[in-house]
């Protein structure tokens, strides 16, 4: 009894955040779909299902999606080796960059990438541009990052004596890594592997733009029916496929995910320097190097170029509003206003994120307790699994009146994007406190240990990097989400993909440039700030 | 296992008192309702700051702006929020959404005292004069004159130009399904057409017609003139685009195509349910002041209504406005943009 009152109490401050800001509004566009005129009619929703273009939408949605995870674990996962098990030189600034196209708005990367590809472009003759391929390499682009930083988390706390044992005894590194290491990574992996899906599935400006229009997926048709046709009796019936779907997800991935002893290292060796053996690794990350390189080198050359020559003059004027007052502040007021809503974000979905990540790891002792952590650890994936601009409506037709006015508060831009990131801190988290042995738990109970110094000697040094990569990763989202953020943003305070948004629908080269420039001072603002969360890192974890 | 909780709860409400300055701001300014403006508005929506400290002097009001998505999602957010409606007074919806709006009842009539020549933008079929034209602009096909005349091409001209083979693989346009001057060139090509507008777009498509998600990735990415230097010299835009690409000898290197344009007009009304319609309604006025009519160019790509403001240099001499546009009545829209589009994504997704 004791033991569900703790989980519902830990559960609470999470649970009431998910219902005002993600289950009311959602629910409230949900509801504006099945009750038409006053009558509830779910027979017109149901009949949207049955419509062929539904069926294209659906299946385009699923194959997409996987292909672009398939692509980003093959790249992933070898690159992780090398960037987290390996040392050489560079290596903290190549993790950095890696990192990037995360946070970089859809319109910009959308625009890079056909500036590669398309017709004029210097990959032109690939014939690349509006193809279902060139949309699969634009969702591996923005999710190999995460791949990569969730799993070399999960490999870096992993104990590598049983590899060297069983290396010792002979077993090829090909044997090592399949019958060793693989096994142990599984629950990171498919962790990951189940965020990047939902993330590809739900994809909207790679989609449309890199597509040329010829691709629809679940999300854009949701923000076509909403936005444009106010068709909400389809929009809800594919909200609804959307959610099943992530259900169905969930329960696939959570069977995945268990492993028989999930125990993880307490301390890391030193990682030995790069050699000939790791080819296969070095191969991932040069391509991933190449895949995520290319698109933002040609943003960097694009921001140089001033009229015909090259200069510095669209850096120099990101401190103005523009040609012809573009925007209402300067871009650099921009970026201020972003990082602060980014902080924000972080201690938002960090809070939550820890809370939530307590709650599903605990090793569960009767059938109903393992079922509602089941249940709770699936609720807090769904926000990823729902367009935003479902949401978004949803805000404005919900949360308008007393107590929950929040129409017009600052604080909703922040809290939305903590809900976007909540799935990834959860999932960065959850593979390292469900490796904590429980017995460690329970010694240090019995030695007199409270729960809070418990929390503190077991957990927390495990979860020390996890952490420091779910702030990394919260942080990034936030500087990069503009689905949600777009819609609830003040024009007072508009964050910097706004901006850039707003700077490259306005004619002028001036704007363009601008637009450019701004992309890459958000990319090197959040290369730094990775940089300087990896440098935060304690050295001697033992010092708990 | 109280105690991290509470430790969680404490560290938030610490940090969320630091983040309550910016909420006291805010809350000053919803105590004084009465005082206060609320503009809900779509996110292309710009006017100088001077205007507007100039407005909130004149009238004593405070002005609030709320702007985001495109004219399709503002039409659709006031719909959805009729009953407690977001602010005051709107501004934004075209006519080619101005039917929903005034079909779901959105507006509460109000006769602004028009400038001259405001009244030709006058909506079609509303009655209550509930929608007051501010500003208009014609969507049409632009090329890129340096282009035509360095390869000895002659340009073409009209809709049937585009299809023949000699524009092969020469135009980019923005899809109708994803943006709005994308829209308003299916309706160009309804008006044109008829019941044989697919027909129409058949032909583009067979002649290579490209199509992108919105107006940057034609113009900016694939427009030759655009800030990417891409490769087509034809591109769907405005018939002011031309006033923006001037090149160093002071002649415009771009020009609208007149007989293939469809009129976009915007307007503002006061909300119905506003909390404060007064000055809800010295909003609109304030926008029809000579001092924002002029300012409208410069700062949202648009011309005036008023026929009397002098419009920039750049604008007089190169951004020429045709006679006759094509038109398509905001009820017809209303009906069948449903019907259309799904035709039309049909027809360019094959």
């Amino acid at each position: 009894m004791k033991r569900i009152l703790t989980l519902v109490g830990l559960a609470a401050v999470p649970l009431a955040v998910l219902g005002v800001f993600f289950v009311l509004p959602v629910s409230g566009m949900l509801s504006e779909g099945f009750w038409v005129d006053g009558h509830f009619d779910p027979a017109a929703v149901a009949e949207v299902l049955t419509r062929p273009r539904t069926l294209r939408v659906v299946w385009f949605t699923v194959w997409s999606a996987l292909a672009g995870t398939t692509v980003a674990v093959l790249l992933g996962v070898p690159a992780a080796h090398l960037l987290h098990r390996r040392r050489f030189r560079g290596r903290a600034v190549l993790r950095a960059l890696l990192l990037v196209p995360f946070v970089l708005p859809t319109v910009v990367v959308g625009v890079a990438f056909r500036e590669l590809i398309g017709e004029a472009g210097p990959l032109g003759f690939l014939g690349f541009d509006g193809s279902a391929g060139a949309i699969i390499a634009g969702l591996a682009f923005f999710n190999v990052a995460v791949v990569i930083r969730a799993v070399g988390a999960a490999w870096e706390s992993l104990d590598p004596r049983p590899a060297e044992a069983a290396a010792a005894l002979g077993a090829s590194p090909a044997h090592v890594f399949r019958t060793v290491t693989l096994p142990a990574l599984r629950p990171a992996i498919v962790s990951a592997a189940s965020v990047v899906f939902l993330f590809c599935a739900t994809a909207f400006g790679v989609v449309l733009t890199l597509g040329g229009l010829r691709y629809s997926s679940v999300e854009t048709e949701i923000y076509l029916l909403t936005t444009n046709l106010l068709d909400l009796q389809a929009a809800a019936a594919l909200s609804i496929v959307q959610l099943l779907a992530i259900a169905a997800l969930l329960v696939v991935t959570s069977r995945l995910r268990a492993v028989a002893d999930p125990s993880l290292a307490r301390t890391t060796a030193r990682p030995p320097r790069v050699s000939r053996g790791d080819w296969p690794s070095l191969l991932a990350t040069l391509l991933v190097t190449v895949l995520v390189g290319l698109p933002i080198a040609a943003l960097v050359v694009g921001s140089l170029q001033v009229g015909d020559g090259w200069g510095l003059g669209n850096y120099r004027a990101l401190t103005t509003e523009g040609s012809r007052q573009a925007l209402l502040v300067p871009v650099t007021d921009a970026l201020v206003i972003s990082l602060r809503t980014a902080v924000d974000a972080t201690w938002m979905s960090l809070s939550l994120g820890v809370l939530v990540a307590i709650v599903v790891t605990r090793r569960s002792h009767s059938r109903a307790e393992r079922r509602t952590r089941g249940a709770l650890d699936g609720l807090f994936m769904l926000p990823l699994g729902v367009s935003a601009v479902t949401l978004g409506f949803g805000f404005l037709i919900t949360l308008d009146e007393p107590p929950l006015d929040f129409r017009d508060s600052l604080l909703l831009v922040p809290i939305a994007q903590a809900l976007v990131a909540l799935p990834l801190v959860v999932r960065t988290l959850a593979p390292a406190l469900g490796g904590v042995d429980d017995r460690q738990r329970q010694a240090a109970a019995s030695l007199g240990a409270g729960p809070l110094r418990t929390f503190v000697t077991v957990d927390l040094p495990i979860m020390w990097k996890p952490l420091l990569a779910a702030a990394g990763f919260a942080f990034a989202v936030s500087l990069g989400e503009f689905g949600a953020t777009s819609f609830l943003a003040r024009d007072e305070t508009p964050t910097m993909p706004i901006v850039i948004f707003h700077l490259i629908g306005h004619p002028g080269a001036m704007n363009y440039g601008m637009a450019l420039a701004a992309s890459v001072v958000l990319a090197a603002t959040t290369a730094v700030v990775m940089l300087a969360v990896e440098r935060l890192r304690v050295p001697s974890l033992g010092a708990f | 296992m109280l105690a991290p909780t509470l430790a969680v709860v404490l560290a938030a409400s610490a940090c969320s008192l630091v983040g309550g300055d910016d909420e006291s701001g805010n809350g000053s300014a919803s105590g004084e309702a009465s005082k206060r403006v609320v503009l809900v508005t779509h996110e292309s929506f710009v006017l100088p700051k001077e205007l507007q400290k100039q407005f909130e002097k004149d009238t004593g009001y405070e002005l609030e702006t709320r702007a985001s998505g495109d004219a399709g999602a503002l039409t659709n957010k006031l719909v959805l929020t009729k009953d407690n409606p977001l602010g005051d007074v709107a501004f934004g919806v075209d006519n080619t959404f101005a039917s929903r709006a005034l079909d779901e009842g959105v507006f509460a009539p109000y006769t602004a005292k028009l400038p001259e020549g405001a009244d030709q933008y006058l909506l079609e079929g509303d009655d209550d004069q509930a929608l007051t034209p501010i500003d208009n602009a014609n969507v049409c096909v632009n090329i890129d004159d340096t282009w035509f005349a360095d390869k000895g091409v002659a340009p073409p001209k009209t809709l049937d130009d585009l299809y023949k083979p000699a524009y092969r693989d020469l135009f980019v346009a923005s899809g109708a399904a994803t943006s709005s001057p994308g829209m308003a060139f299916l309706l160009t090509t309804v008006a044109a057409y008829g019941a044989k507008w697919p027909d129409y777009w058949e032909r583009l498509m067979r002649n290579g017609l490209k199509l992108t998600d919105g107006w940057s990735d034609a113009y900016q990415v694939d427009f030759t003139q655009g800030g990417g230097k891409g490769d087509r010299p034809i591109v769907l835009s405005y018939d002011s685009s031309p006033a923006f690409t001037i090149a160093d000898d002071g002649t415009s290197t771009t020009s609208a195509l007149l007989d293939t344009c469809f009129r976009q007009v915007e307007y503002a009304g006061v909300l119905d349910g506003a909390e404060n319609p007064d000055g809800a309604k010295a909003l609109v006025d304030f926008l029809l002041t000579p001092e924002v009519q002029a300012a409208l160019p410069d700062s949202m790509y648009v011309f005036p209504v008023d026929s009397s403001v002098k419009l920039p240099a750049d604008w007089a001499k190169f951004a020429k406005q045709p006679a006759d546009p094509f038109a398509v009545a905001p009820a017809d829209i209303a009906e069948h943009r449903d019907e259309w589009l799904r035709v039309w994504s049909d027809i360019t997704s094959r």
